[in-house]
């Protein structure tokens, strides 16, 4: 478009100042502070520090519990993103299919989107509680000890199972708006050359909904990463032994609790990079091969 | 013929509601055993039906201190407000002006102002905490509410968005606007303002329910309990001297949490939906 108001000069700059200004001091000042304090050595009291190059880096990156942390970030993102939309294409199929009531079904699923992750985890911490929790009593007539306290792979069960139960409405709300969007003359068409429902969704609906599949599991992915602190602080503060405590809680741990700074910015840098690499090989690789 | 099946058409509604009730459940008992007492829950397994204290865990909360933590839970709500109140509306303030100026106007170094904002979109603020911290706290803004919520307004995805509508407003429009001696600001109040309000709402649905769920960074930099908001208080409910956790407050509290936004959101749901989706394209 040719640019319609040529001759205000000012006028641009005055409609850039508030949300420059925010960025500048609230994102690009603090980034690079934590690229800076990186290299940087503090003594306890915070009273002087010095230059240390990469001994930040190289400690965190020789210690076995960023490791760890790494792998649980890895599981629980794979276990999110995989679980809320599994259950949520299955879910928009069946919505989309039925017709009438796609719209009531929607309004009754889309509302866990509204609740907070730590509300989230508080809510299925009560369902596990094990004095009185309804699920965990149902496990252990069934025989199986529920103890998310000391057990570390049911900590990570439970976080993953509230996540999945917020994230769910999110996928649902764009897997059905994209069903509802594909052209139903390749559905008809298939349908009269005798293809049944299965073969119909395999071969044709699937496909198609390639891409909001892959967008979705950037988005849950990204969710799982950052939004889950809430869940992760509230349900089990990233225990029992370390087994709920993702990458980003590392960094609030070993920063906010330990008072650490070097290694806590070093970690953010790190952080930074991971999240900026994945973006950056996302547009450049992944989104080409995904059928449009 | 082969296309519709009655049979699975009816499986399909079983499931799906089947699967509602399901996803209710969580609420459901939290919010049965929020009208408990404190010794009828701890009698039993968690009930699926109401108790006798009723309403009277929600007066208590609402009206005194309690739990250590030194403030009343309508104070909590009210900064809840006041923060997804103010991200909503700023963050939308500061986008809509930003996206004008780039989409409309042609000036110097607007590249480089396109991208130092939409490099934030990449680095959420949970990755920098703490020097976002040292920030705030060196500007004096610890326990307050705009220290609450200026750093979270920080982001682009609303000029992303906004960007994005004002890229199909038609050149015409503005063509004729300014034959008719309409100067920027007469523009964007008179005609590109009333166009966006469906964005606009839908704007505002997701940054109110964004802003009123934030939790770390509340948590970091509120010490004072006059800025509490009530997502982060229930960490510090759930945690109690005589190890026994009191339930009936905390599931109180959290239905209390999930009240305002579930409402937002279900009033409001064409909007979130069609926000929601064309911020993918």
């Amino acid at each position: 478009m040719s640019a319609p108001f040529q001759r205000h000069r000012l006028t641009p700059w005055v409609l850039m100042a508030p949300q420059l200004g925010i960025v500048l001091v609230f994102f690009f000042w603090p980034a690079l502070q934590a690229i800076e304090q990186a290299f940087y050595v503090e003594d306890a009291f915070g009273l002087s520090r010095e230059f240390a190059g990469l001994a930040n880096f190289k400690a965190v990156l020789s210690d076995p519990t960023y490791y760890q942390a790494l792998g649980t970030t890895l599981v629980f993102s794979l276990a999110v993103a995989l679980g809320a939309m599994s259950i949520a294409l299955l879910l928009a199929v069946m919505a989309d299919r039925v017709i009438r009531g796609a719209r009531v079904y929607r309004t009754l699923l889309v509302w866990p989107y509204a609740v907070a992750p730590a509300v989230a985890g508080v809510l299925w911490l009560f369902l596990f509680d094990p004095t009185l929790g309804l699920i965990s009593s149902l496990l252990g007539n069934m025989g199986i000890d529920w103890d998310h306290k000391l057990n570390g792979a049911q900590a990570l069960a439970l976080v993953i199972m509230a996540s999945v139960w917020k994230q769910m409405s999110y996928n649902f709300v764009f897997f059905l708006a994209a069903l509802q969007a594909l052209p139903k003359s390749l559905l008809e068409a298939a349908a009269i050359d005798r293809a049944g429902p299965w073969r119909r969704f395999w071969t044709i609906t699937f496909p198609l909904l390639s891409p909001t599949s892959f967008f979705l599991l950037v988005m849950n992915s990204v969710y799982a990463f950052f939004e889950t602190f809430g869940t992760i602080d509230t349900v089990t503060s990233g225990g029992p032994g370390g087994a709920t405590t993702t990458l980003v809680y590392k960094v609030y741990q070993d920063g906010f609790v330990g008072q650490d700074m070097g290694s806590s910015a070093a970690q953010s840098v790190l952080l930074m990079a991971l999240v900026g690499g994945l973006t950056w090989f996302q547009f450049r690789y992944v989104e080409r091969k995904v059928q449009y | 013929m082969h296309y519709r099946r009655p049979g699975l058409d009816r499986l399909s509604h079983a499931l799906l509601a089947l699967c509602c009730l399901l996803f209710l459940l969580p609420v459901w008992l939290a919010f049965t055993a929020s009208t408990h007492t404190l010794d009828a829950l701890y009698s039993q397994t968690a009930s699926l039906w109401f108790g006798e204290a009723g309403w009277g865990n929600y007066r208590h909360l609402l009206s005194g201190s309690f739990g250590g933590l030194g403030t009343d839970v309508l104070t909590l709500l009210i900064n809840s407000t006041i923060m997804a109140l103010g991200i909503a509306i700023g963050k939308i303030a500061i986008s809509v002006l930003a996206a004008y100026a780039i989409v409309f106007f042609r000036f110097p170094f607007r590249r480089l102002c396109f991208w130092l904002i939409f490099i934030t979109l990449m680095l959420p603020v949970e990755v920098r905490i703490l020097p976002t911290f040292e920030v705030v706290a060196d500007l004096g803004l610890l326990d307050s509410y705009a220290g609450l919520i200026l750093p979270l307004i920080a982001s682009a995805t609303a000029t992303f968005l906004m960007r994005q509508f004002f890229l199909t407003v038609p050149p015409e429009l503005v063509e004729a606007a300014r034959i008719d001696g309409a100067g920027p600001w007469r523009f964007l109040r008179d005609i590109l303002l009333p166009l966006s309000k469906t964005n606009l709402a839908a704007l505002f649905v997701i940054m109110f329910l964004y802003g009123w769920n934030q939790y770390l960074w509340p948590l970091l930099i509120t010490n004072d309990a006059d800025y509490l908001t009530i997502v982060v208080s229930l960490k510090r409910l759930l945690t109690s001297a005589d190890g026994l956790v009191p339930w009936q407050n905390v599931t109180a509290t959290a239905i209390l949490a999930m009240l305002p936004p579930v409402a937002v959101i279900l009033l409001m749901q064409r909007y979130f939906v069609k926000g929601l989706v064309d911020s993918e394209k």
